[in-house]
């Protein structure tokens, strides 16, 4: 049992004073290299009266009680700091970056907490691809010099689908999926029926790939349109998105678009998304028609990303859990 | 019927899986940033006893297995049945021997027992951490040996055979702990 977990030591941080002079470090480094490329720290609200639409996500909520809302009004805190983010890039803020916390409902484990801390930044003329190399330049000057990568390879989702699983996962179905986990010894999970081809893409992600990845950093671009969520898609091959993401070690630690700018396009996923949040029984959510109505007024090209800090500091230090890097984790806050 | 949602998984849980009692010993949160989560479990069958991984779909909900873990004495067995029995409500239960398992080797009568009750009827046994157990056949003991070195075999009042020392005789009230079937020492006077 962690120590934190026994009754009489509950008051205690479950980081080490030595995880917490670390955070600070890596933060002050952080701060350090924006300031030299001329990105400018920014600050949005925790609060919003709209959410991610994002089925996958699920929102916290509060109310808050101000002028002219009797009975209270509907906040959800934020996810991540992207719509605000977007709509100070279309007034025209510059480049800029956000270190804050976000929260997630119904995620908690080893590597999940309901509050973590995200990086996030936005480069103006930047595709995905420019700012997948200021994510490795980032990353390499702030981690300490025992945790700098040991290699650093490039994939196409496709690719490395085809290398560990022998799929090819844009034209998979889910029976292929199956039969892949079938031919590992692995059990279908309970509860797969209906789900989309990307619920089983998840599963072959989460189940074969990452505990194969080995160490180093690993990017991959070029996720199934499906998985597009906010990043436009390629002009040239429409199938897939100008997304990627980003494990350290094995661990997914940031996600990245060339950002989607087309208006129509962004209310059609939102609205999208809220139909397939039905479907799943689950609450649609109010979209953000600040965001919307920004996009409509135009959104300079860009690329953005977001890293979580919390286990970026925990690979950074070797540890197994985000509690060994936080001050107090959920069961003690 | 009661069930669980795969969000309150946490090891301890019992819940029912293709038609049997299990426990939760590990609960393991997966997801990719944008995607589907899952949880990896590791659970214990409570009637074979076998651990087995499960993957569910997070958000899927399982039924609640009735099993509860009550204190009861120890009674007789009649060969064929352990017989236990609460000593409030004097409320008796009747295990059969896969429910007994080895914890029948420590049973000793009036001794206070955990039984895992499942939908009301015996489901295991679990003895005390430490029984008191009289020597039953043994060589004899020798004496100015209190070294603890060597030893021999054992076989105590229930039928257990354990390992003790060379000075203990037939006859010898012995502490055992029955986490590890070793012998502890000779029972204080």
């Amino acid at each position: 049992m962690p120590h934190h977990l026994q009754d009489d030591l509950r008051w205690r941080p479950s980081a080490t004073r030595e995880a917490l002079a670390s955070r600070a470090e890596i933060l002050a480094r952080i701060r350090a290299y924006f300031s030299r490329h001329n990105v400018m720290e920014v600050d949005t609200p925790v609060m919003s009266r709209a959410a991610t639409t994002d089925p996958a996500i699920h929102s916290l909520a509060t109310t808050w009680h101000g002028p002219g809302s009797r009975d209270g009004e509907r906040f959800y805190l934020h996810t991540s700091p992207e719509f605000p983010m977007k709509r100070l890039l279309a007034a025209g803020s510059g480049d800029i970056y956000q270190l804050c916390k976000v929260f997630r409902d119904y995620e908690r484990g080893a590597l999940h907490s309901p509050e973590f801390t995200l990086l996030e930044w936005y480069r103006n003329g930047f595709d995905h691809l420019a700012l997948m190399d200021d994510v490795e330049r980032l990353l390499t000057d702030v981690l300490p010099d025992n945790a700098q990568p040991v290699a650093v390879t490039h994939w196409s989702y496709r690719d490395l689908f085809r290398e560990y699983t022998g799929l090819d996962p844009l034209a998979a179905t889910s029976e292929d999926v199956a039969a892949v986990l079938a031919g590992n010894q692995l059990d279908v999970p309970v509860g797969m029926d209906g789900l989309p081809l990307d619920a089983w893409l998840d599963l072959l992600m989460t189940a074969l790939i990452e505990p194969r990845m080995g160490r180093g950093l690993l990017f991959v671009t070029d996720f199934p349109a499906s998985q597009a969520s906010l990043a436009r898609l390629r002009a040239d091959n429409p199938q897939v998105a100008a997304r990627f993401e980003v494990w350290l070690d094995g661990i997914e630690i940031a996600n990245g678009f060339h950002e989607l700018a087309d208006a129509a396009e962004q209310r059609q996923r939102f609205t999208r998304d809220n139909e397939r949040r039905r479907r799943a029984g689950l609450e649609p959510v109010p979209m953000d028609e600040h965001l919307l109505a920004a996009l409509q007024a135009g959104l300079p090209d860009c690329a953005g990303v977001a890293v979580g800090v919390d286990r970026l500091l925990m690979l950074a230090s070797g540890a197994k859990s985000l509690d060994a890097v936080q001050s107090f984790p959920v069961e003690i806050a | 019927m009661a069930s669980y949602s795969t969000n309150e998984f946490k090891g301890g849980l019992k819940i029912m899986l293709d038609g049997d009692p299990c426990a939760i010993i590990e609960n393991e949160f997966v997801k990719p940033g944008k995607g589907q989560a899952f949880n990896r479990v590791k659970i214990r069958n409570l009637k074979t006893g076998r651990v087995i991984e499960r993957t569910f779909k997070s958000g899927e909900s399982v039924e609640a297995a009735d099993v509860m873990d009550v204190d009861l004495q120890f009674l007789y067995s009649d060969g064929e049945f352990w017989h236990f029995m609460d000593p409030k409500s004097y409320e008796q239960q009747a295990a059969d021997a896969t429910a007994v398992g080895d914890a029948k080797l420590w049973l000793k009568e009036q001794d206070m027992c955990e039984v895992t009750l499942w939908n009301g009827s015996p489901l295991a046994v679990t003895p005390p951490n430490f029984v008191m157990l009289a020597v039953a056949e043994t060589d004899p003991g020798v004496r100015g040996d209190t070294s603890g070195g060597g030893g021999k075999p054992a076989t105590l009042e229930t039928g257990a055979v354990v390992r003790v020392p060379l000075f203990i005789d037939v006859g010898e009230v012995l502490k055992i702990d029955t986490r590890s079937g070793e012998y502890v020492g000779r029972a204080k006077e």
